[in-house]
């Protein structure tokens, strides 16, 4: 599984900044059969989590609603250089991350 | 006065070429998506397609079979060797893997490169691997022309090529060039019909969530028109791409591509 993250190179303390995440997963629905007739077994990433430093400052809950290959964005506020860390399960229990350095200054 | 004559002609050529230029250029097929599929496209990041683009660079680098070589090994920084390749595809291979220089689609060159040189086993069509590394390498010709060869050993392919885009097939009774030569621009059902150039192929498509070749796309037309598929791989569907590059000859290389 890859899997991109993108925050700005460098932010000033104070400025809203913009995370974003690509993840590639088929998102599996549990709906679909395979070319046998077999049912694909639902696999679907539950949940994404992202901190900032210590703190948490993003948390979603996934379902079978979204489409393959989650994007997912969300604004932090730039206070410290630190690293923004985020981590999701899926309903197999396979876990993923990704992490990116904000330089702020 | 005499300027004048000069300004009149040039004024009068410059009117009438649209006319003729109209017809003819190839359009991708970026520009009968929605506003939103082609923002996606063109978004760097967000572009689907480049997850595929970025396991084939980590791919590149990975020693594979018995040989126990990478790509990389080989052809190095794939920034300068696959510069342009992609766009030169499908091609009649002069090093002679497999022997015989027949004409080999990118997909199945990779898998050559990987069977002779890595001594490994070839990827299935349509597996990640294989998607990602013919994403990968296509992504270094993007912004470049599509340029083939139908010379020599190509010309046979490359007829066969032609004569099955205006074969009537199926149960429709339908030939490639009846939607995408005669109708293009034209609705059919709720989606425009494009001019089927392969520029943004392999592409990310929305209905098929995941990046699909040129190939899987030309087997859904089959499957559109009610006519049989012909095999992944085929001489067949390997001809058609051959043909369907040179129509596309001087467009942009735009892979990853999305479409709806």
């Amino acid at each position: 599984m890859t899997a991109r993250l993108r925050v700005p190179d460098t932010a000033r303390p104070g400025d809203i900044v913009e995370v974003r995440l690509l993840i590639q997963h088929d998102m599996e629905t549990g709906f679909r059969r395979d070319m046998q007739g077999r049912a694909v077994p639902m696999n679907v990433i539950t949940e994404v989590r992202a901190r900032y430093g210590e703190s948490e400052v993003f948390r979603a809950e996934l379902g079978s609603g979204v489409s393959a290959n989650p994007y997912l964005a969300f604004p932090v506020r730039a206070l410290k250089t630190g690293e923004i860390r985020i981590e999701w399960v899926d309903s197999a229990g396979v876990r993923g991350g990704v992490s990116a350095v904000l330089n702020v200054a | 006065m005499k300027h004048h004559c000069e300004y009149s002609l040039f004024a009068l050529v410059c009117l009438a070429l649209p006319v003729f230029a109209q017809a003819n250029p190839p359009q991708s097929g970026r520009d009968f998506q929605g506003k939103e599929t082609r923002a996606l496209e063109a978004d760097e990041f967000a572009n689907p397609g480049m997850l595929w683009v970025e396991q084939g660079a980590k791919l590149w680098r990975e020693a594979r079979g018995a040989a126990g070589k990478s790509c990389a090994d080989c052809h190095g920084d794939a920034k300068q060797s696959m510069r342009g390749v992609a766009a030169s595809y499908p091609k009649a291979d002069a090093n002679g893997i497999p022997p015989g220089r027949r004409v080999l689609s990118l997909d199945q060159r990779i898998n050559a490169c990987v069977e002779s040189r890595q001594a490994a086993r070839a990827f299935a069509w349509e597996s990640r691997e294989l998607l990602s590394l013919s994403a990968f390498i296509s992504h270094q010709s993007k912004g470049l022309p599509i340029k083939v060869d139908i010379t020599g050993s190509a010309a046979a392919a490359y007829a066969r090529g032609k004569a099955l885009y205006f074969q009537r097939i199926g149960q429709m009774n339908l030939a490639c060039t009846h939607c995408h030569d005669q109708n293009w621009g034209k609705t059919l059902l709720a989606e425009p019909v494009s001019q089927g150039q392969p520029d943004g192929w392999p592409a990310y498509r929305l209905e098929w969530q995941t990046l699909g070749s040129l190939q899987r796309r030309l087997r859904a037309c089959f499957f559109g028109v009610r006519a049989e598929q012909p095999a992944f791989g085929s001489d067949d569907l390997v001809a058609l791409e051959l043909y369907l590059a040179k129509r596309a000859e001087g467009l942009p290389i735009a892979a990853p591509g999305v479409r709806r």
